[in-house]
């Protein structure tokens, strides 16, 4: 059980929290910020296996401008913290 | 009743998926994985046509395939057809944005979010700085890890940064689909040449140079940069129409 | 043990876009499902102990151990390929709302 492995372990069950309230938190902009802190963790899980080109484009791509296209859509609409 | 189903039917496809995964030829255990009997073996060693006997870093000349990142051969040498494809998808995908949300007379997106003047000096400055760390990735991709996608997504980020700072900023976007549609064609016309000149379309005609060096590995930055350029227009693009809405 | 935790990450997605109701989430949970199935992808080509598939001055031969470069190569097309359809399905949501004024799919046909 090395130093690797904890870690490899907390991200894991980080990742699959986060999911989970994405998919089931009540409001929409607290969707959109749990599924950029996923993407962000996801980061460090290709770093983890190694894959250092997967882990720039997913930082700048994933958590960077899909947030704000999301956060964007919702501004635009005025929908922001009514309920899902 | 209907969760119940696709509760039912989500557990099922990821036994499925475990199930799969155990210990056979295609799938082996996480991390026990072995390379010499897989095709991605013959790229590590850039035997696919030649035989160069041992790579080495700053002194193998020539080789099939120039570029230090191995991700970089296989995307925009050995598979740059299929990048070409990709490039292709994104390009109907902000078409159909601009489709969707691009109207006639456009103004800026109102929102109650009005930005101080520290807040737009300071965005002025992290601006190069940005649109420079995307040149760099971009043109180092065959070297360093990152390359023509990352890079664009800077390059794409960096305007994003000038329209959050700045609530009446408006990018010149005719001058973005010009970019666009350039950085495009001149893809094409470098698989046009290499049709013309070595026979085969994308092929690589230029000298591959030595391992490392960062003029080497003949078409692959040139074709690196121009994704990167086409991406960073693509996606400020896109930010464009999302940013904007219809009125006066 | 990541190899694990991306199967589940794409069980949650198909769960969310099978029963929720909202555009918005739908998008949320098609973006989980891609992220899991990418780094499910990237495992599939990891090895203990391997190094990043780069050649450096450190690095230099290329009879060491590397992961497999395949499964990135594959793995970095799909991530522009997801901002393009996130990008398209944002702008159908964005045009749904501006006709029928919710993003819920069931309160849509009422009006």
């Amino acid at each position: 059980m090395t130093v690797i492995n904890i870690i490899e372990i907390v991200i894991s069950i980080l990742v699959i929290l986060l999911a989970f309230l994405a998919i089931n938190s009540k409001t929409l902009i607290k969707s959109v910020m749990f599924l950029s802190g996923l993407s962000m963790l996801s980061v460090l899980g290709f770093v983890l296996m190694k894959a250092p080109d997967v882990a720039v484009t997913e930082a700048v791509i994933g958590s960077g401008l899909v947030t704000a296209l999301f956060v964007y859509t919702l501004l635009a609409v005025g929908k922001r913290g009514k309920k899902a | 009743m209907k969760n119940f189903l696709a509760l039912a039917l989500s557990l099922f496809i990821g036994f499925l998926i475990i199930m799969s995964l155990r210990n056979n030829v295609a799938f082996p255990e996480y991390g026990t994985v072995n390379v010499a009997s897989r095709v991605s073996q013959a790229y590590l060693d850039r035997d696919v046509t030649e035989n160069p006997g041992t790579v080495i870093f700053g002194e193998s000349v020539n080789l099939e395939s120039g570029p230090a990142n191995t991700v970089t051969a296989i995307v925009a040498d050995y598979r740059s057809f299929d990048t070409l494809g990709e490039v292709t998808v994104l390009f109907v995908s902000s078409l159909g944005v601009a489709l969707l949300l691009g109207t006639k007379k456009q103004k800026r997106l109102e929102v109650d979010f009005h930005p101080n003047f520290m807040l737009r000096v300071g965005s002025r400055a992290l601006f190069g700085i940005i649109l420079m760390t995307g040149i760099y990735v971009a043109i180092h991709g065959h070297l360093t890890p990152g390359g023509g996608f990352p890079g664009g997504a800077m390059i794409a980020s960096s305007m994003l940064l000038l329209y959050l700072a700045n609530d009446s900023f408006r990018a010149k976007i005719k001058g973005f689909k010009i970019l666009e549609s350039a950085a495009g064609s001149a893809y094409i016309l470098i698989g046009l040449i290499g049709l013309l000149v070595g026979g085969y379309f994308l092929q690589n005609v230029l000298d591959n140079g030595t391992l490392g060096s960062l003029f080497s590995a003949g078409f692959i930055p040139i074709i690196y940069v121009l994704i990167g350029l086409k991406v960073g227009s693509e996606i400020s693009g896109v930010i464009d129409n999302f940013l904007t809405e219809e009125g006066v | 043990m990541l190899q694990y935790a991306a199967i589940v990450l794409i069980m949650l997605g198909l769960y969310g876009i099978l029963t929720k109701r909202n555009v918005i989430k739908i998008i949320v949970s098609l973006n989980i499902l891609e992220i899991g199935l990418n780094l499910f992808i990237v495992s599939v080509g990891f090895v203990d102990g391997g190094l990043a598939p780069i050649f450096t001055s450190q690095n230099a031969t290329n009879d060491l151990n590397f992961v497999d470069p395949l499964p990135q190569a594959l793995v970095l097309t799909a991530i522009v390929i997801g901002v393009g359809t996130t990008a398209l399905g944002l702008a159908i949501a964005k045009t749904i709302y501006a006709k029928y004024g919710t993003f819920n799919l069931d309160e849509m046909g009422e009006k």
